[in-house]
C-alpha cells in the first residue's frame, strides 16, 4: 500500500493526513498503532520502534478512534466502555472511577455515564470513543475518519471536542480524512496519493493547489472554489481563504480599500 | 427506534432484592429450586410459599406485571392440575361424572404439583426481573472462577456474553432497517403461504450476517487497539461485593431450609 513514505510528527502538533480512498492514509494509522507492521523501514513513536515486542507499550501512547461509532463500542454502558481500555491495562478501580468522571467532563458527556450505546447518537458515541482513549492518557490521538459516518452536527461536535481536548491535554493529534474541510484546523497537512506523500504544507498552502487536488480525487470545499471564481471575475482576493468568515473578511476589506 | 427496549424482563428498581449481590440471588434461587421438590406437607408448602411471596413483595414490582409475565405458564400450571386430577386414583371418590371419578388424592396431588410449578417459575423470574443481564454475567463469571484451573475459558465466556448483550439492540435496529429496505424493493414478509414467507427471510438474513461479520472484525480491531490481550492482568470496573444484607438473606434462607426439613410430613 505504502511506498517510500517518510515524515515526522512533533509533540503537541495537530496534523491532518488527507487522501482519496485507497491512498494509504488508513494504513498509516494502523502502522502507527501496531495493528499492521511495515515490510520495510521503521516507525518510531516517542523514540521507540513499533514491533511485536513493543506493541503493547505503543498502544498505551497511541490512542485511536475509528470510523464506525457502533463497531468500537465494547461496553454495555458509557462508563463500561470507557473502563474497557483501562481494565485492559490493569488500572485499579478507584483510579478508573476518577478518570471516567474526568474524561466524560472533557468530552462534555457527564450526563450520560450510565446510558446504553443504542440510546446515543453517532456523534455522542464518537465522543465516548474519544473519552475512552483519553482515559489512558495517550501522547498521540489518531482519528481515523472518525467523522465520516456522522451528520454535519455530529461532525461539528467531534471537531469542537477534539480541539478542546488538544488544548487541555497537549497531545499530538493526527486527523485522517478525505474531506478537505476538516484539515482547516490542522497546523500541517500531509496529502497522500497512491501510497506516497504527495505534498506536505500548511492548510493554506494546500488550498492553493486546488486544481491539482481535484486531479487526485479530492473534493475542494465550496468556499475555495468560490474564491477562485471571484478572483477570475476580477475581485481582488489576496490571501488563500479557508472558510466562510475569512472569505467575508477578504471581500469587505477589498471593497473598503477601493 | 427501539428506544424503550429492555433486554430480558428487567424492571429497574432500588428494592432490597434489586440491591442484593447477583451471586446471592443466583445461589438462593438455585437451592430453592431443589428444596421445592422436598416439600411434601401443607406446612412445608406454606413455608416455601411464604418465602416466595415475601421476596416477591420485597421487590416492589407491581404484582400485575409479574402475573402478566407468567401468562404463558398459567396454561401449563392448570394443565398439570387437571392431568393429576384425572390420572390419580387414590383416596375417596369426591365426584362421579358419568363414569369419570375424581378422587380426593387427585385434588391434593394436583394442587401440590401445580403449586410446586408455580413457585419454581415465580422465584426464577424474580431473578431476571430484579437483575440486569450484565449483573448476571458478572455473577456467572465470578462463580465459574474455580473452573479456570481446568482451563475453562471463564473470562472469554463472560466477555462473549457481555458483547452479545451490547449488540442485541444494535442488530435489532439493523434488522429493522434491512427489512424496511427489502420491503421497499417489494419483498413481502407478511402475506402469502408459509413457504414463501420463509423464503422472504433469506434476503433479510444474508445482509444481516454479512454486516455482523464486518462488525465483529472491526470490533476485534478496535479492542486490540485499546490494548485488549485476554483476561490476564485485567482489572475490573464492575465489582461484586457481598454486603451485610447478603449474609442476612443467606441466614434467612438457611432458616427457611431448616424449617422446611422440620415441617416435612406434617
Amino acid at each position: 500500500m505504502l511506498k517510500n513514505c517518510s515524515f515526522s510528527i512533533h509533540e503537541n502538533e495537530a496534523v491532518a493526513i488527507i487522501g482519496h480512498n485507497g491512498s494509504g492514509k488508513s494504513t498509516i494509522a494502523k502502522l502507527m498503532n501496531g495493528l499492521l507492521f511495515p515490510q520495510e523501514g521503521e516507525i518510531l513513536i516517542n523514540g521507540q520502534p513499533v514491533n511485536a515486542e513493543t506493541v503493547w507499550d505503543i498502544r498505551k501512547d497511541v490512542g485511536m478512534v475509528f470510523q464506525n461509532p457502533d463497531n468500537q463500542f465494547v461496553g454495555t454502558t458509557v462508563q463500561d466502555d470507557i473502563a474497557f481500555g483501562m481494565e485492559n491495562r490493569g488500572i485499579p478501580r478507584d483510579e478508573m472511577v476518577k478518570r471516567i468522571a474526568q474524561t466524560l467532563d472533557a468530552v462534555g458527556m457527564q450526563d450520560y455515564r450510565l446510558t446504553e450505546p443504542h440510546k446515543l447518537s453517532g456523534g455522542q458515541k464518537q465522543r465516548v470513543a474519544i473519552a475512552s482513549v483519553l482515559a489512558i492518557f495517550p501522547k498521540v490521538l489518531i482519528l481515523d475518519e472518525a467523522t465520516a459516518m456522522l451528520d454535519p452536527k455530529g461532525r461539528k461536535e467531534i471537531m469542537n471536542t477534539v480541539t478542546m481536548v488538544q488544548e487541555q491535554r497537549h497531545l499530538s493529534l493526527i486527523t485522517i480524512t478525505h474531506d478537505l474541510q476538516e484539515v482547516v484546523q490542522a497546523e500541517r497537512v500531509i496529502v497522500m496519493n497512491k501510497g506516497k506523500v504527495w505534498d506536505e504544507a500548511t492548510p493554506r498552502g494546500i488550498f492553493a493547489r486546488k486544481g491539482e487536488l481535484r486531479s487526485i480525487g479530492l473534493d475542494v470545499p465550496f468556499v475555495a472554489i468560490l474564491s477562485e471564481e471571484l478572483r477570475k471575475a476580477g475581485v481582488p482576493i489576496m490571501n488563500e481563504v479557508l472558510d466562510q468568515d475569512e472569505l467575508l473578511e477578504e471581500l469587505w476589506t477589498s471593497h473598503s480599500t477601493m | 427506534m427501539n428506544n424503550g427496549l429492555i433486554i430480558g424482563q428487567y424492571v429497574p428498581g432500588e428494592s432490597l432484592v434489586h440491591r442484593l449481590d447477583p451471586r446471592t440471588k443466583i445461589t438462593v434461587i438455585f437451592f430453592f429450586v431443589f428444596i421445592v421438590f422436598l416439600a411434601n406437607s401443607v406446612v412445608s408448602y406454606s413455608v416455601l410459599t411464604l418465602f416466595a411471596l415475601a421476596s416477591t413483595f420485597t421487590t416492589r414490582i407491581p404484582i400485575y406485571y409479574i402475573l402478566k409475565g407468567l401468562t404463558p405458564v398459567w396454561f401449563l400450571i392448570v394443565f398439570t392440575f387437571i392431568l393429576h386430577l384425572i390420572v390419580t386414583n387414590e383416596g375417596n371418590v369426591l365426584i362421579n361424572i358419568i363414569g369419570f371419578k375424581i378422587y380426593s388424592g387427585g385434588v391434593i396431588q394436583g394442587f401440590a404439583i401445580s403449586m410446586r410449578f408455580f413457585l419454581l417459575i415465580l422465584v426464577t423470574s424474580l431473578l431476571t426481573l430484579t437483575t440486569t443481564p450484565i449483573e448476571i454475567t458478572d455473577a456467572i463469571e465470578d462463580m465459574l472462577h474455580p473452573l479456570k484451573k481446568v482451563r475453562f475459558p471463564v473470562h472469554e465466556l463472560a466477555l462473549m456474553m457481555s458483547i452479545s448483550l451490547r449488540f442485541i439492540p444494535t442488530l435489532m435496529q439493523e434488522t429493522d432497517k434491512i427489512s424496511k429496505a427489502q420491503a421497499s424493493r417489494g419483498v413481502d414478509f407478511r402475506t402469502g403461504p408459509l413457504k414463501e414467507r420463509i423464503k422472504a427471510v433469506v434476503p433479510l438474513l444474508v445482509p444481516l450476517f454479512v454486516s455482523a461479520f464486518k462488525r465483529a472484525e472491526e470490533l476485534a480491531m478496535a479492542m486490540e487497539a485499546r490494548g485488549y490481550q485476554g483476561g490476564e492482568g485485567r482489572s475490573k470496573l464492575r465489582e461484586l461485593k457481598l454486603e451485610k444484607r447478603d449474609f442476612i438473606i443467606f441466614a434467612l434462607f438457611i432458616a427457611v431450609v431448616i424449617t422446611l426439613f422440620a415441617t416435612r410430613n406434617y
